[in-house]
């Protein structure tokens, strides 16, 4: 018997219709666990580096992680693989939510589609019924109205649907797969989805999911659910509001919005309003969130709550949760009324909340700016709310300009020409990044923008405090119950941390500790991406109640896979390696490592190349951040090797030894 | 059931406050987790002995324990309405009926009862549910002892209902004779 996973993938071939069931090689979950990393290996086995995003070629694959569906609390994540259109790398977007456990209930772990579906589908999987139903009459609904309107006719109110709008049928690049109260949004997925002609997958299983060592599963269980309550009570002191707590961030609680407001640039990432935060605001951003918000609500088995219903007056209700909230806000410079308006709009029609608002003021300021014209845009409103309503269907419908820009601001920059590309500053691998602009370089995060593959830095980040605490014993004491670090040296490291002086950024953390720190935020991402388990109650926030000493218990008690600290980063290692040879494979190198040019205004050209070679050393890359042959064989990836000394990528003897002085900066 | 007697008992209920629920189903998960056998060792939402009447887009998130299995459906459901919001009556009912599939075992059909997760301390949806939409309430009350039906027995009964008792019996005693012939 398979534990926690169920052993079976469905494969689905859209252009024949043929869908099967196929058993999956259990040695390949305990070398790539699950969800992403079982979802990379697959990639790199089957969509080789010729193969565009919009063929048929391309697969799309929706996997459960490894623990969705145990007990385990707050595991729910499905992870989306596939060649995105905006960077043609591999995009693998999470979505929480309902839908990865009630895929295992049915049976399976992964969804794999390839091909193309001559009209529009969507998939009706029904525990051991699985069939491809006409989707027609949904062409143009929106995302949460299509979940409704396929519950209602297959007469199953619980089936969980995942589905994409209009941006997602037309192509858009940054269009997403909406589903529950939850998105997969990053890299263009839904446009994936769209160009196979899937509508939607709906779900729905009454199957059981089994553990190794119950008993023991089940204790971890409650000590998670003890650890949450514990820091419930015991909020993190000395960092600002929404990193005190756990779960993905309280925007849907929070109503203090000085700091993302004034830190974060409005507009395409133009300016940043310092001193806009005061009490009329607060007040009435306050009274619109209360007015709007039904209800908080929670993913799959999990008492966090990150989500909320909306039902603003005249609009029809859906759900959201995160930074959404004001993105469209910021961009247009307007107020939480019409951000939480024109959300609204933008979750039916699919579209990835960090992209969709920058494409849109970066339109307006070509226009300002004369780069594009006012023919450009024929009926243009006045109101400058309107403007982004009236774009934003352009580009979902792609009309006219629409038609450029729906292929976000690093493609539309580079069609429109005439000095556009300087307004399209804010991407790293041809997407669109957080809007933020700083003024030091911070070298932790220098490094986790420039060799994030998830080209988000939310998911990246988290585990190491942000900014060092002004006093050394407040330090102290946050070390004290620091029990996640998976090496003693950390806290060192972050009691030394001072805010000024020698030990203060940009040169310390040391490029070496710079490139630990990295490489334990990144593995514990890689991790919860495997596992299925949210970022918000591991990976994300500071002191979460899963990390590197309990999660090999997890594995082996609900898996009934060995694991110990030293398998579970290797296997993570392994795979986060495997989405780089992915990469590399199809052209990615140092050159693209890097954040959008005015990220900082401080920059150190010389540190930053130091940063970059002390962390290709610690992976065991080359100076142009190709794995070497030595590191790929002695993680069990040798067939990689070969491909690329095959390839020309790579040469026999090629080692990672570069510039080793890095290391004792 | 002769001489029936009255005697003190502490009742046990789950308190449900829909206002708190967030439809996240821990309640579900832990107990059909807990009623495995092996105990913990699967789980599985459908066999949960709570439900969620989840509906978010109406706003409608209630947490409902099984209670009597019923061999028909009751007569004339209505609708409520509370805070403007409207529900089915069938939302708020503990029976495992013949019109719905709550409460049942999704293979067999056969009816759930909730029976406070005997053997723990507390029950594991309350435990679980940290949010408090889910509380334990404990009285002391003069009842009317009854024996409280088995797991077996109402799976038994509903079979009957279904089948009638001769062709279970007889099911029963073909089973029991293939059983030795083994
Ligand atoms: S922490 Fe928040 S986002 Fe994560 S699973 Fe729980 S409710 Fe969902
Ligand atoms: S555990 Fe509590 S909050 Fe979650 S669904 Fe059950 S009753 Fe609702
Ligand atoms: S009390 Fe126990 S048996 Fe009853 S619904 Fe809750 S978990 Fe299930």
């Amino acid at each position: 018997m398979r534990y926690a996973e169920t052993g079976f993938n469905l494969e689905v071939d859209l252009t024949r219709g043929n869908i099967e069931k196929v058993a999956t090689d259990p040695r390949d979950t305990a070398l790539y666990l699950g969800g992403l990393g079982t979802n990379a290996k697959i990639l790199w086995d089957r969509v080789g580096p010729e193969v565009t995003p919009f063929s048929p070629e391309n697969l799309l694959i929706f996997s459960a992680g490894l623990l969705c569906g145990t007990p385990a609390t707050g595991c729910n994540r499905t992870i989306l693989s596939t060649i995105s259109p905006q960077t043609e790398l591999m995009a693998f977007s999470m979505m929480g939510g309902f839908w990865a456990p009630e895929l295992k209930y049915a049976g399976y772990d992964k969804v794999v589609l390839r091909g193309k579906s001559e009209k529009l589908v969507y998939l009706w999987i029904h525990n051991d019924t699985v069939e491809i139903r006409d989707a027609s009459h949904l062409a143009g609904k929106g995302s949460v109205e299509t979940a409704e309107m396929i519950r209602q006719e297959l007469k199953q109110p619980k089936a969980q649907v995942a589905a994409i709008g209009l941006a997602g049928e037309n192509r858009v690049y940054y269009a997403s797969v909406e589903q529950g109260r939850s998105s997969a949004s990053r890299g263009g997925i839904g446009a994936v989805m769209g160009d196979k002609r899937v509508k939607a997958i709906a779900v729905r299983g009454t199957k059981d999911i089994n553990l190794a060592k119950p008993e023991e599963f089940i204790t971890l269980c409650n000590d998670v659910l003890a650890y949450i309550k514990h820091r419930e009570d015991n909020p993190i002191k000395g960092v600002m509001t929404i990193l005190q707590g756990l779960g993905s961030p309280q925007e849907m609680k929070v109503h203090d919005e000085k700091w993302h407001t004034e830190n974060f640039m409005w507009g395409n990432s133009r300016t940043r309003r310092k001193g806009f935060w005061n009490e009329e605001i607060e007040e009435a951003w306050t009274d619109t969130l209360e007015g709007a918000r039904t209800r908080l609500i929670s993913c799959f088995n999990c008492p966090m709550k990150c989500g909320a219903t909306i039902s603003m007056p005249g609009v029809p209700t859906y759900m959201m949760k995160c930074f959404t909230k004001l993105t469209y806000t910021m961009a247009a410079y307007s107020d939480l009324d019409f951000g939480l308006r024109i959300a609204q709009k933008a979750t039916e029609y699919g579209l990835d909340g960090f992209s969709t608002p920058q494409v849109m003021a970066f339109a307006l300021e070509l226009l300002e700016a004369g780069i594009l014209k006012p023919d450009d845009f024929p009926g243009l409103p006045e109101s400058n709310e309107d403007r982004f309503f009236y774009l934003l269907d352009m580009i979902v419908n792609r009309e006219g300009i629409g038609d450029v820009l729906a292929k976000g601001t690093y493609w539309a920059a580079k069609e429109i020409g005439n000095g556009a590309e300087e307004y399209a500053h804010n991407t790293i691998k041809k997407h669109e990044q957080l809007p933020l602009k700083l003024s030091m370089l911070n070298p932790i995060y220098f490094l986790m923008y420039a060799v994030g593959e998830k080209i988000n830095i939310t998911q990246i980040e988290g585990q190491f405090p942000q900014a060092p605490f002004p006093k050394r014993e407040h330090r102290e004491k946050f070390c004290e119950d620091w029990i996640q670090v998976p090496h003693e040296k950390f806290k060192q490291y972050f009691i030394d941390w001072e805010l000024r002086g020698e030990n203060s950024i940009p040169y310390y953390p040391t490029v070496e500790m710079t490139c630990d720190i990295v490489e334990w935020q990144e593995m514990m991402h890689y991790i919860d991406d495997a596992l299925g388990q949210c970022a918000g109650l591991s990976s994300f926030p500071l002191k979460p109640p899963y990390h590197i000493h309990n999660y090999p218990k997890f594995i082996s008690a609900g898996a009934g896979i060995d694991m110990d600290e030293e398998t579970l980063s290797d296997a993570a290692k392994r795979y986060r390696t495997l989405v780089r040879a992915v990469n590399i494979r199809r052209g990615m190198r140092r050159e693209d490592d890097r954040p959008p040019e005015n990220h900082w205004k401080k920059r150190f050209p010389e540190l930053e190349e130091k940063l970059l070679d002390g962390y290709y050393q610690l992976k065991g890359w080359n100076k142009e951040g190709i794995p070497t042959k030595e590191a790929l064989e002695k993680m069990g990836l040798g067939y990689v090797a070969d491909d690329f000394i095959q390839r020309g990528i790579l040469t026999e003897d090629e080692t990672a030894d570069v510039q080793t002085e890095t290391q004792t900066q | 059931m002769a001489g029936k007697t009255k005697e003190k008992k502490i009742v046990k209920t789950i308190k449900i406050d829909v206002d708190k629920c967030n439809g996240c189903r821990a309640c579900e998960v832990i107990c059909s987790a807990f009623h495995a056998s092996p105990k913990y060792s699967s789980n599985n939402p459908a066999r949960s002995r709570i439900r969620i009447i989840r509906e978010p887009l109406r706003d409608i998130y209630v947490p409902v324990y099984a209670g009597e299995y019923t061999m028909a459906e009751c007569a004339g459901r209505d609708k409520y309405t509370i805070d403007g919001k409207e529900y089915d009556e069938c939302s708020f009912c503990r029976a495992s009926c013949p019109s719905r599939e709550e409460f049942k075992e999704p293979d067999s059909g056969l009816p759930l009862k909730c029976d406070m997760c005997e053997g723990e301390d507390e029950p594991l949806c309350v435990k679980w549910c940290l949010v408090d939409a889910l509380t334990l309430e404990e009285r002391e009350e003069e009842v009317e002892e009854q024996e409280e039906m088995e797991d077996l027995e109402l799976g038994l009964e509903s079979l009957a209902d279904k089948f009638g008792i001769q062709t279970m019996m007889d099911t029963l005693a073909r089973m029991s004779k293939d059983d030795k012939s083994k």
